[in-house]
């Protein structure tokens, strides 16, 4: 276990910069998942601590040294990659020991570490195939069999379940979150799915274009997104935005309609805001809806429902703008029906047009 | 029911077919190298016959043995070729791979200046005739006082071979995922491990399919060996083959002896490391 720390570190290719000056503490044992969308810098970030890829700028400090220049195997870490990078001339067996024997270990020290990882991860029959001779779930198993055999201070993943199917990755999800309460080792883990993120994390890393957007836990993140990259990349369905102008403590949609502020916020006549609501906030009149005492409501006509079982999300059109909305407890609407929803203001976000910033700060 | 018998027919026809196909073509490549074979075994009135004798009459060693016979009293030096032979071809073989294995990864690994430039002058300069440099060659080594020398012919083969061997292996060591060896490097082992752990034993195979070609190139060579070499000191088999023509005389029976003992390290080699090739690249450690 060992604490991990970015200090202001920069990636350029040649003139291109992909990581712009990363700051990041991780605590020992921590689990902190680096999400965000493709080629913002995720896995760069991720291969400069595995020690992969050159630092153009910064520090990056493992435990409590400055490993910047140090190669791979003085980082004491283990990486499970995409592609899981088996070597396919090797048994399981041999995959799984390897780092033991470049190590020096005794032939039986090996086997031992070897068999408990097996053991772990349900692998002990296939000790003996080569890798090409294996399923993709099995061989997302054996790439994680390599990585805890050594015992890392550190674990690095980058996107390690998304060449599985749905089914699988939910179940090697599960798998991962008790690998990671067994060994209590320090993870950093990249992912472009946000669902992956929410469930594993300690601590959500939100990138975007080589920038940290937010860090938090999984519900601070959720709930209070500092802006509209963040609250709709976060939360699925992602928040509903509508585009609007404050006045009088109200905010006017395109087309006349009025919803009020959120409970203590205090914006100027006149500034061009967008105000976020998630689907969990604005619910049908009539049936369960969100608990508090700040409750707008407005009129919109159904376009769309789809029925998740305890609950049906509905598409529903408000000032020109597709909004999605949950209703609890639900009973067959028809499309075209209009509908009074409840609208939980203390809930709800307002996002400068032009920043996008959260202006709850 | 009919449509199934005459699906079957069909197959079957066709499977015919493609073995005849196969037959024939495979006896265009091979018949005239049992021809050699055979003549090897067969008395010189047999193999001068016409029309030709396709069933032999009699074998015997006779060609074999006058061939290691006399080599003492003016006969052919054939071991002393063979052993010119295999020392320059392993040796230059084993350069040339190794050299190549070196170009070959930087080329598929690294990124450096006028690296494209570089392949394609690699390549080019195959284009150019091996013939077309023999007098060029034969003028420079006998300045520098290397013809006629092992390290002479091992040099120019080891050109020959070079560019060929780069541009294979470079195919090959594109085919493994650099990933694997940053797995392997992250596992603690150091770039040069790395290489020799993971890397190299993914592509061995082909790295030995090029060592096969490299290995025949400087085996059959015939058009420079015949410049640069004189005398028993280097030459090699396929120049020792000339020994069995005399002014008047062409001694076919010996001259098929010495070819099949040249077939015979050439088909041992192919066959040792055949196994390596279908045994094959099995890619299975990342994902398709
Ligand atoms: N060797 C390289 N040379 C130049 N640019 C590169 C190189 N490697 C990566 N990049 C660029 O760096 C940026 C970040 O790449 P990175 O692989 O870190 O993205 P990512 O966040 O992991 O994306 P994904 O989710 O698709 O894996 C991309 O724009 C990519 O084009
Ligand atoms: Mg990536």
């Amino acid at each position: 276990m060992a604490q991990v720390q970015l200090k202001n570190v920069v990636k350029k290719y040649g003139a291109l910069g992909v990581v712009h000056g990363v700051n990041l503490d991780i605590a020992e044992g921590e689990f902190v998942v680096l999400v965000g969308p493709s080629g913002c810098g995720k896995s760069t970030t991720l291969r400069m601590v595995a020690g992969l890829e050159d630092i153009t700028g910064g520090d990056i400090v493992i435990g409590d040294r400055v490993v910047n220049d140090l190669p791979p195997r003085e980082r004491n870490l283990a990486m499970v990659f995409q592609n899981y990078a088996l070597y396919p001339h090797m048994t399981v067996r041999e995959n799984l020991g390897f780092s033991l024997k470049i190590a020096k270990k005794s032939q039986p020290e090996i086997d031992r570490a070897v068999d408990e990882a097996a053991n772990i991860l349900s692998l002990t029959p296939l000790l003996d195939r080569k890798p090409g001779a294996l399923s993709g779930g099995q061989r997302q198993r054996v790439a994680m069999g390599r990585a805890i055999v050594r015992q890392p201070e550190v674990f690095l993943f980058d996107e390690p379940l998304s060449n599985l199917d749905a089914k699988l990755r939910t179940q090697m999800r599960v798998e991962i979150k008790k690998l990671h309460q067994r060994v209590g080792s320090t993870v950093i883990y990249v992912t472009h799915d946000q669902i992956e993120a929410m469930t594993l994390a300690d601590r959500i890393v939100i990138m975007r274009d080589g920038h940290i957007v937010q860090v938090g836990t999984p519900l601070q993140v959720f709930e209070n997104p500092v802006n509209t990259f963040v609250a709709t990349f976060i939360g699925s369905p992602p928040m509903n935005l509508l585009d609007g102008t404050v006045q009088a403590g109200q905010v006017v949609l395109a087309d006349g309609t009025t919803i009020p502020l959120p409970p203590g916020l205090h914006i100027a006549d006149g500034r061009r805001v967008q105000f976020g609501v998630r689907a969990d906030n604005i619910m049908p009149e009539g049936h369960a809806l969100p608990p508090t005492a700040h409750m707008a409501f407005v009129d919109m006509a159904v376009t769309l429902t789809e029925p998740l079982g305890t609950e049906t999300l509905l598409y529903a059109t408000l000032a020109g703008t597709e909004i999605q909305a949950k209703m609890l407890n639900p009973r067959p609407v028809s499309p075209g029906e209009t509908m009074r929803f409840g609208v939980a203001l203390d809930k709800c976000h307002i996002f400068d047009a032009d920043t996008g910033l959260n202006l709850r700060g | 029911m009919a449509s199934a018998t005459q699906h079957r027919i069909k197959k079957r026809a066709l499977k015919t077919a493609h073995f005849l196909g196969l037959f024939l073509a495979m006896s265009l490549i091979c018949i005239p190298g049992l021809w050699v074979v055979l003549n090897s075994f067969r008395p010189t009135i047999e193999i001068m016959a016409k029309p030709p004798v396709w069933m032999p009459q009699s074998l015997s060693l006779d060609h074999y043995r006058a061939m290691f016979g006399g080599a003492g009293e003016g006969g052919i030096p054939v071991m002393t070729y063979f052993r010119n032979s295999l020392i320059i071809s392993i040796t230059s073989t084993v350069i040339a791979l190794l050299v190549g294995m070196a170009g070959g990864y930087a080329f598929a690994r690294y990124s450096f200046k006028a690296k494209g430039m570089m392949f394609v002058a690699l390549m080019a300069s195959r284009a150019v005739p091996g013939v077309a440099l023999s007098l060029p060659l034969f003028i420079i080594f006998g300045r520098t006082g290397i013809i006629d020398t092992h390290f002479g012919l091992i040099l120019v083969y080891v050109a020959m071979n070079v560019p060929f061997t780069i541009w294979l292996i470079d195919g090959f060591f594109r085919q493994v995922p650099k990933e694997l060896a940053e797995a392997a490097e992250i596992d603690g082992c150091t770039r040069w491990q790395a290489f020799w752990k993971v890397e190299f034993p993914v592509a061995r195979s082909g790295i030995a399919s090029a060592g096969i070609f490299a290995f025949l190139t400087s085996w059959n060579e015939y058009a420079l060996a015949s410049q640069l070499t004189r005398s028993t000191t280097s030459k090699t088999m396929p120049v020792g083959l000339l020994d069995f023509t005399s002014q008047f005389t062409l001694n076919w029976g010996g001259m098929c002896a010495l070819a099949v003992l040249m077939i015979i390290p050439a088909l041992l080699l192919t066959f040792v490391v055949q196994k390596h090739l279908i045994a094959g690249l099995t890619f299975g450690g990342v994902k398709g």
